[in-house]
């Protein structure tokens, strides 16, 4: 089974489908799937000259909530996330660590000028939580076009990958502590 | 596939941690220096795939620092970062030689492609050397080796015989480097700019051979699908090499000679008449005036193609360079096996030189083969060679007193290509006694 895998919803963000999330997660990845709801302090995290978060900082409070020792905890946040170096982060994960974060700021539909498509950005959000939960367990991006570990850089090649692993990425997950 | 490895160069240990992350989470081996000086020191851990160098940073910039790694590797593939964009710097970076630049902060789609357009290009440089490198091996004429006086002599007529545009036929036992011979005519003739187009005509079936030679047109026969050109056809402008011409049937010779004659034909299927420009070199094993006399080969086609002939001589004909050619077997599979040039052992040498080699050129590098492959070195030994198991060495309790003295003065002499001086020395007698000898035994000098 491996090891339980923590997907907290942060600071009052629920979206009516987390629940769908969390299923959706059950189909990619073999552990226990536990959702929580955890709220602190995002604003030491903001930086006002960009309008967004800092993705690091976030993860290294994630690391202290997290529930029990070998698990693994993923944060979701509406905020757009940034890494110093650059504009935007889909998400960010510790490569063999215990956390990540994902963000569905860029995610939704809205945020490009289109209608809003609930469906299409649970997907999205399914598919970025296992990407960065690949990273937690060790796996690098892989260059299969369906792999859910492809690099993602625009919300399109998202939609263009599978939510699932390839078979060489799925045979490394299962070979993970 | 080797792990890509990129090393970073900024002094704020965000930007390193973040790109840290970024291109570990891409599967690269990273590794990160906070300054050019800490940089020129990671230097030496490389070669890197890719630097990623900040511009902008205490000490030693980013300019300075690229033109300081160009010092040490030319190629370097380098990615400058900065805050401070502007046209002047990005020129100046791509002056210096920067594959691009990025202006921090980068969008992730941006550093993605740069990044992957750097491993493209460095991919396509690299295997640009390689091919490069395999072109001009390619390129590089086989060497005849050959100092005995024989194929000196072979090589002066094929300079000779090279600048004209006459055909020739070059006679010699299987093995001895005809089609080597044949090769280096074309390369010292105006025609070596085009191709020479070999046949082996022994080892094609008849049918075969005739469309294989004059090429054929759609619907010629049951499977001719597609108009294909012939080898007469495509050495047009070139050199074609017709190996085992004795070997071709009669009808064949009949086409052959119309050939030679009109210097045009017809595809098999077509009645187009189609032309041809080429220089014909031949090559046999046989003896083509014996066949003329059986009447197994055309009188006409014989003395069409018979202009200049080259007679190779054997190799147990010109023992004297046995030895450099097993020599250059090793250096060519050393290389070709990643080997030490192994040394042959003198008891070695001994056998290479004894044997009669039947197979000629060809069997010694067989021979050399088989010994790289299986000689666990520093030298080859004896043990190593095939002919010393095969029984084709003359066995001593075979001959009489008598019989053991010709032999021994006739490989004496073929190893000193006949010359009566050197072979008395050898044999520790007079030039008399050993022209005496000669006479005795009939020997051929």
């Amino acid at each position: 089974m491996g090891p339980p895998v923590f997907v907290a919803f942060l600071n009052g963000y629920a979206p009516p489908w987390a629940h769908l999330v969390i299923d959706g997660l059950g189909a990619s990845l073999p552990h226990p799937i536990h959702r929580i709801d955890l709220t602190f302090d995002l604003r030491p995290y903001y930086a006002p000259d960009r309008r967004q978060h800092h993705a690091t900082l976030l993860l290294a409070t994630l690391l202290r909530h997290l529930p029990e020792p070998g698990a693994k905890i993923v944060g979701v946040t509406a905020e757009d996330l940034f890494i110093p170096v650059l504009t935007f982060v889909f998400g960010l994960s510790q490569l063999e660590g215990s956390a990540a974060v994902i963000s569905t700021h860029r995610l939704r539909n809205e945020f490009y000028g289109l209608p809003a498509d609930e469906h299409l950005l649970r997907t999205r959000t399914v598919k970025e939580i296992v990407h960065e939960l690949g990273h937690a367990f060790g796996l690098v991006h892989c260059r299969d076009q369906r792999c859910v570990m492809r690099a993602s850089t625009y919300v399109e090649e998202v939609d263009l990958k599978d939510a699932g692993f390839c078979d060489a990425c799925r045979t490394m997950m299962e070979s993970r502590p | 596939m080797n792990q890509r490895r990129i090393l970073i160069v900024d002094d704020e240990l965000s930007v390193r941690k973040s790109l840290e992350e970024w291109f570990r989470e891409d599967g690269f081996q990273v590794e990160t220096a906070e300054d050019g000086e800490a940089a020129l020191k990671k230097l030496p851990a490389g070669p890197f795939d890719i630097m990623v160098i900040d511009l902008k940073m205490p000490g030693m910039d980013g300019m300075t620092l690229q033109k300081r790694v160009r010092e040490v590797d030319r190629d370097a593939t380098i990615i400058i970062l900065t805050a401070y964009a502007s046209v002047e710097t990005a020129v100046e970076a791509l002056k210096q030689g920067a594959f691009d630049y990025l202006t921090k902060p980068v969008d992730p789609d941006d550093l993605s492609h740069v990044v992957q357009n750097a491993l493209r290009q460095k991919e396509l440089t690299e295997e640009n050397l390689r091919l490069k490198e395999k072109v001009s091996e390619l390129n590089l004429p086989t060497p005849i080796i050959g100092q005995s006086p024989k194929m000196q002599h072979v090589m002066d007529m094929l300079r000779t015989v090279a600048e004209t545009d006459s055909t020739v036929v070059i006679l010699g036992e299987s093995g001895t480097g005809k089609e080597l011979i044949a090769r280096a005519i074309h390369a010292q003739s105006r025609r070596r700019y085009f191709p020479i187009v070999a046949v082996n005509c022994g080892s094609i079936p008849e049918t075969l051979l005739e469309s294989e030679l004059f090429g054929h047109e759609k619907g010629a026969f049951t499977g001719a699908q597609y108009r294909r050109k012939g080898k007469i056809e495509l050495a047009h402008g070139g050199t074609l090499f017709l190996d085992e011409i004795g070997d071709i049937s009669a009808k064949m010779q009949i086409d052959l000679l119309r050939v030679l004659e009109t210097k045009r034909f017809n595809r098999l299927g077509g009645d187009t008449d189609v032309s041809s420009d080429f220089r014909l070199v031949c090559a046999t094993n046989k003896d083509l005036e014996k066949l003329v006399e059986e009447k197994s080969f055309r009188e006409d086609l014989y003395y069409r193609i018979n202009v200049f002939t080259i007679q190779l001589p054997p190799l147990r004909e010109r023992t004297g360079d046995i030895l450099p050619l097993a020599k250059h077997f090793v250096e060519k599979y050393a290389r070709a096996m990643a080997k030490p040039i192994l040394e042959f052992s003198s008891e070695a040498e001994a056998v290479l030189l004894a044997y009669r080699w039947p197979g000629n050129v060809r069997e010694l590098e067989n021979a050399v083969e088989r010994a790289m492959v299986i000689g666990k070195g520093p030298t080859i030994q004896a043990a190593d060679l095939p002919l010393a198991m095969n029984g084709d060495l003359v066995d001593p309790k075979d001959l009489s007193l008598e019989a053991l003295e010709k032999e021994h003065i006739g490989r004496v002499l073929a190893q000193h290509d006949g010359n009566v001086t050197q072979s008395a020395q050898a044999l520790g007698i007079d030039r008399a006694t050993l022209y005496h000898k000669i006479k005795r035994y009939g020997l051929r000098r």
